[in-house]
């Protein structure tokens, strides 16, 4: 009988994922003791904590390199940097989801299940303390994005896709007002989702298949074993191809990649805005942390098959990012196609399989990420007593009404534009440079013009905000408190210093931007 | 002195000035205004000292500083100063506090802040003496395009008829330009060894068909800006908009960048490709002449007139460029200051004339000289100015870019000179339609009208004027500076001027 071994595992590289997992865990338990009055300050406070806890624990080891838990976690540069990154962006979107001060009651609502539109559906829109449930599924999504970007065989990675998608797609249905909107944006999402996961799924199937007959190995689906069957497998290629393809299906839905993207504009809308803004920024890091792994570990040789198809994704998510967020008139679906093109932008460092590319690629990640959760905290804010005022003929005149803000989010839509001294400019730099010295100019020129498409819809909403008069129905910016203040101006103050002195993060980067095997 | 961060304290200067400003209370409009002026006075009086300390027949480029910035990207805040920089950045020292006193009651019409319009000059200001005296590609094109977000606001937020549209055309045709650019900068940046430090790009040799894409990718974001044919139809939008002022620092400064940029980006990174490339460019250039000067002739709004006179003598400018002799490129060079003092004198004038009337058609006008004689007199000495009338300043460079390129392409040099007669045409036709003739009895009911120039207006035009006539007389200062650069420039080009052989093409004609 052959004895049974136990991986050994480093606990202390993996604190990050167990501090966030066990913190939700705990979050449950507040929900079930602790009286209802306390629970909102109690489960911000325990999330926050958690999050700054987990944050100190990644920068500790910021040095390590290893494969732990078997060959399930890889703790290495492009890990760190990215669960760091994930943990400093949901910090700031907790403060969005945990803001009181804005709405009454916090952006959620207080009884979920009640019927959407009827009688007690206003009564609880009215300002009864929305649902603190919201606290625990946050943590158990940032604890599953954190194995997402760590993952380092194919089973891991789906079931932490399964750990973050399950309570966001909750979260989407949560929303205080428009209920309806809300709930149809999580069954859109859930739907979907459950598809592309079960696409993941089969294509780890075929690439387990692919894997197995190679002398001297035994089949498996994590990455040292793919990466080695992409060379020596007797196996048919077409098990490859199509085990990539599907895999690919999986991760890019996540990303937002079109042809697979067109959940993004009704969930983004739908939506509650902190949640919005959570996905925009969190999901993205990480689902694009996945696609790297998967892309410059697992199959790194097989980048000639895949850079081809890959790229014409990248092109078409641009282009159709672009195109269609000219024709949007509500704010938040306009960021949705704006988030769309984005990860075209991203794919195009995805394909620059150098140092430089990853490291452009990561930087671009917590730029991007840093600006749209400043974008979706300014949208929060911009409300009458319907809410928020989403449409963008109501934000006609913003700028003389409200100077202050309409000037920040002016300066988040000029650096998403990719103005210079804005980090827009400078991620999309770091993305481009390494990806014209891969080779691939046609995306990089792709790329610049649909910049130039995109800059047309960013105009119009300055164009509005500030050249248009302010209307009867221009609604006031509500002054918000000091959670939504926060993450606003740390939004705004990193889109300015990642563009004026991008050199710490990219140094940062740089350093980090190495895969272990 | 010449150890003085001259170029980096002109740049920052500015900016400094535009955050006071910004932060004056806005119920204090005056105190605004006055602290504007007096800061744009400092950093004229800053730019006449490095004029001076400027050595001529020193080295090509001076004032040399330079500072770390991105070293992953080899980006580093690099200034120096060319002659040709020089005298653009001695242009805008001196057009700037003009157009703050010309302006002076424009911002108050339009309900906004009036501290922030001169703030906004200020930054613009800040942007433009920046991208003149970049010596870093990557720094370059940061000023490049930041310098559309004031411009912006300016026409956008203080501009008169369709300012919305004219803004948005502005700046989405720049950063459509600006984006080509970017392509071709990191493009230059792969094939140079990731280095943006111009001199050190100046020595890379790049493979042909390399040079000709990214030549063109620079080309096509100077030609929008400057703008050249076919490129130039957002002029016309954004100068009959802008408020006078600005439309002068749009025409005389802003558009200068992108026939700068050909002379410092273009010719000496991109040689051979731009060799390759000078007969469209030149093509464009007279194209541009002609059909330019005809579309003013035709036009009845004043300030999209004077737009369109602007195009015509970019495409001089051009041609003087792509001749590819000193003097044809010095006169280029001094055609870029001439037009930014005689087309920003017009402007001004212009706007001078329809804030009195309250509008800017010409058929509104007629026989305007009986009522404010001085304010027409002005008029007419810019408009001779601006059809290069020997004795102004444009006469000199624009016959220098005719001999210039006589020498090297007779049927260019022909075309072009059809320009000028074209240029008597609109500018006598639009003076006498608006100053002379009749009066019109519509003109009289105007209270505006019955004020001549006042004293702020007097101080506005006089400098322009005086330079205006010294520079058509005198011009040595100015072409002992540029020559050596445009000198450089044409040496990085491979090309010397042709002898001169008069004797021989008269042999060549008594045989």
């Amino acid at each position: 009988m052959t004895e049974l071994k136990l991986p050994s595992i480093d606990y202390a590289a993996i604190s990050p994922i167990l501090i966030m997992l066990g913190t939700a865990l705990l979050g449950v338990l507040v929900e079930a003791l602790v009286p209802r009055r306390w629970r909102h300050v109690v489960q911000l406070t325990l999330a926050l904590l958690a999050v700054l806890a987990a944050l100190t624990m990644v920068v500790l080891s910021a040095d390590e390199r290893i494969i732990t838990a078997g060959q399930a976690l890889a703790i290495d540069g492009p890990t760190l940097f990215l669960q760091g990154a994930i943990l400093v962006l949901a910090a700031m979107a907790l403060l969005l989801i945990g803001d009181r001060s804005v709405e009454r009651g916090g952006a959620f609502v207080a009884q979920a299940a009640v019927t959407a539109e009827s009688a007690d559906d206003r009564r609880q829109a009215e300002g009864r303390n929305g649902l603190t449930e919201v606290y625990p599924l946050t943590t158990f999504a940032i604890g599953g994005m954190l194995i997402f970007v760590a993952a380092n065989d194919l089973l891991t990675m789906f079931i932490a896709l399964e750990v973050f998608s399950l309570p966001l797609y909750l979260l989407c249905a949560l929303a205080r007002r428009r209920r309806l909107l809300s709930q149809e944006a999580a069954m859109k999402y859930f739907l979907l989702g459950a598809y592309a996961s079960a696409f993941f799924l089969f294509g780890v199937a075929l690439i387990y298949g692919f894997t197995a007959g190679i002398p001297g190995r035994t089949a498996g689906v994590d990455f040292a074993t793919i990466h080695a069957a992409v060379g020596e497998s007797p196996a048919s290629p077409v098990l490859l191809f199509a085990g990539m393809a599907l895999l690919a299906i999986g991760l890019l839905f996540k990303a937002a990649a079109a042809p697979f993207h067109v959940w993004t504009p009704d969930v983004y809308q739908g939506a509650p805005t902190p949640v919005t803004g959570f996905m925009a920024a969190c999901t993205k890091v990480a689902a694009f942390g996945a696609l790297l792994r998967v892309f410059q570990v697992a199959f790194a040789d097989a980048n000639w098959d895949f850079t081809p198809v890959l790229g014409a994704v990248a092109v078409l998510t641009m282009l159709i990012g672009a195109v269609l967020a000219v024709t949007q008139t509500d704010i938040k679906r306009l960021l949705a196609y704006s988030s769309i093109a984005n990860a075209g932008y991203l794919l195009v460092g995805v394909l620059a399989p150098s140092r430089d590319g990853l490291a452009g690629t990561m930087f671009y990640l917590v730029a991007y990420g840093f600006s749209v959760l400043a974008a979706f905290a300014v949208v929060t804010l911009v409300r009458d007593d319907d809410g928020e005022a989403t449409h963008l003929s109501r934000w006609a005149g913003l700028g003389r009404r409200s100077p202050f803000f309409a000037a920040l989010f002016t300066f988040i839509l000029l650096a998403f534009a990719g103005i210079p001294l804005t980090s827009g400019f400078t991620s999309k730099f770091a993305i481009f440079g390494p990806a014209l010295e891969g080779g691939q100019a046609w995306l990089v020129i792709a790329g610049v013009l649909t910049s130039m498409i995109l800059a047309f819809p960013y105009l119009r909403v300055v164009v509005m905000m500030w050249l248009s008069e302010p209307g009867e129905s221009t609604p006031t910016v509500t002054v918000p408190g000091g959670l939504t203040s926060a993450a606003l101006m740390i939004g705004v103050l990193a889109t300015l210093v990642l563009g004026v002195a991008p050199a710490p993060l990219l140094d940062l980067a740089t350093g980090a931007a190495e895969f272990v095997r | 002195m010449s150890n003085f961060p001259f170029l980096s304290v002109l740049t920052v200067a500015p900016l400094v000035g535009a955050l006071v400003v910004a932060f004056l209370p806005r119920h204090r409009p005056e105190l605004a205004k006055q602290v504007a002026f007096a800061w744009s006075l400092l950093v004229l009086v800053l730019s006449v000292v490095m004029w001076v300390s400027f050595n001529a027949g020193g080295d090509r480029f001076q004032f040399r500083e330079s500072y770390s910035w991105i070293p992953n990207w080899g980006v580093s805040f690099t200034f120096a100063a060319d002659g040709i920089a020089l005298v653009m950045l001695m242009l805008i020292a001196v057009l700037v506090p003009l157009v703050i006193l010309a302006s002076w009651h424009d911002a108050e019409s339009s309900k906004r802040s009036v501290p922030v319009y001169f703030a906004l000059l200020l930054v613009l200001e800040c942007t433009m003496i920046g991208v003149f005296a970049a010596a870093d590609v990557f720094l370059f094109y940061v000023f490049f395009e930041v310098m559309l977000v004031p411009m912006y606001f300016l026409i956008g937020s203080y501009g008169g008829h369709q300012r919305q549209y004219a803004a948005v055309k502005f700046f989405l045709y720049s950063l459509v330009g600006g984006l080509f650019m970017l392509a071709a900068v990191i493009g230059l940046w792969v094939v140079g060894g990731k280095t943006f430090d111009w001199q050190a790009l100046s020595q890379v040799d790049i493979s042909t068909g390399t040079e000709r894409w990214l030549f063109l990718g620079f080309f096509l974001a100077f030609a929008i800006k400057a703008p050249f044919f076919p490129f130039h139809t957002w002029l016309p939008d954004a100068g009959g908009a802008a408020p006078a002022g600005a439309a002068a620092l749009l025409v005389g400064v802003l558009d200068k960048v992108g026939t700068f940029g050909i002379l410092r980006y273009c010719l000496p990174l991109f040689p051979e490709a731009s060799k390759w490339f000078a007969p469209w460019a030149l093509a464009l250039g007279v194209i541009g002449i002609v059909y330019a000067a005809l579309l003013a002739v035709g036009q009845n709004d004043l300030k999209r007139l004077v737009s369109y006179t602007s195009i015509a003598h970019f495409g001089f400018i051009g041609v003087g460029i792509f001749a590819f002799t000193t003097q044809a490129g010095t006169g280029a060079v001094l055609y870029m200051l001439n037009h930014g003092l005689a087309t920003g004198l017009l402007f001004l004038v212009v706007g001078m004339l329809i804030s009195r009337r309250g509008s800017s058609l010409i058929s509104d006008f007629g026989g305007a000289g009986k009522l404010v004689p001085v304010l027409a007199g002005v008029l007419f000495f810019a408009g001779l100015a601006s059809l290069a009338l020997p004795g102004t300043a444009p006469f000199i460079s624009e016959f220098l870019v005719l001999i210039g390129t006589f020498t090297v392409n007779k049927p260019v040099a022909v075309i072009a000179t059809l320009g000028i007669i074209l240029a008597a045409a609109y500018v006598l036709w639009m003076v006498q339609r608006t100053t002379q003739g009749t009066l019109n009895p519509a003109l009289t009911e105007v209270d505006g009208m019955r004020r001549d120039l006042n004293l702020r207006e007097k101080v506005v035009v006089a400098p322009l004027i005086a330079l205006i006539v010294l520079l058509g007389f005198f011009p040595k200062p100015v072409t002992d500076v540029i020559n050596p650069a445009v000198q450089a420039t044409m040496d990085d080009i491979g090309r010397t001027d042709p002898a001169p052989s008069v004797g021989g093409t008269v042999q060549e004609a008594r045989r």
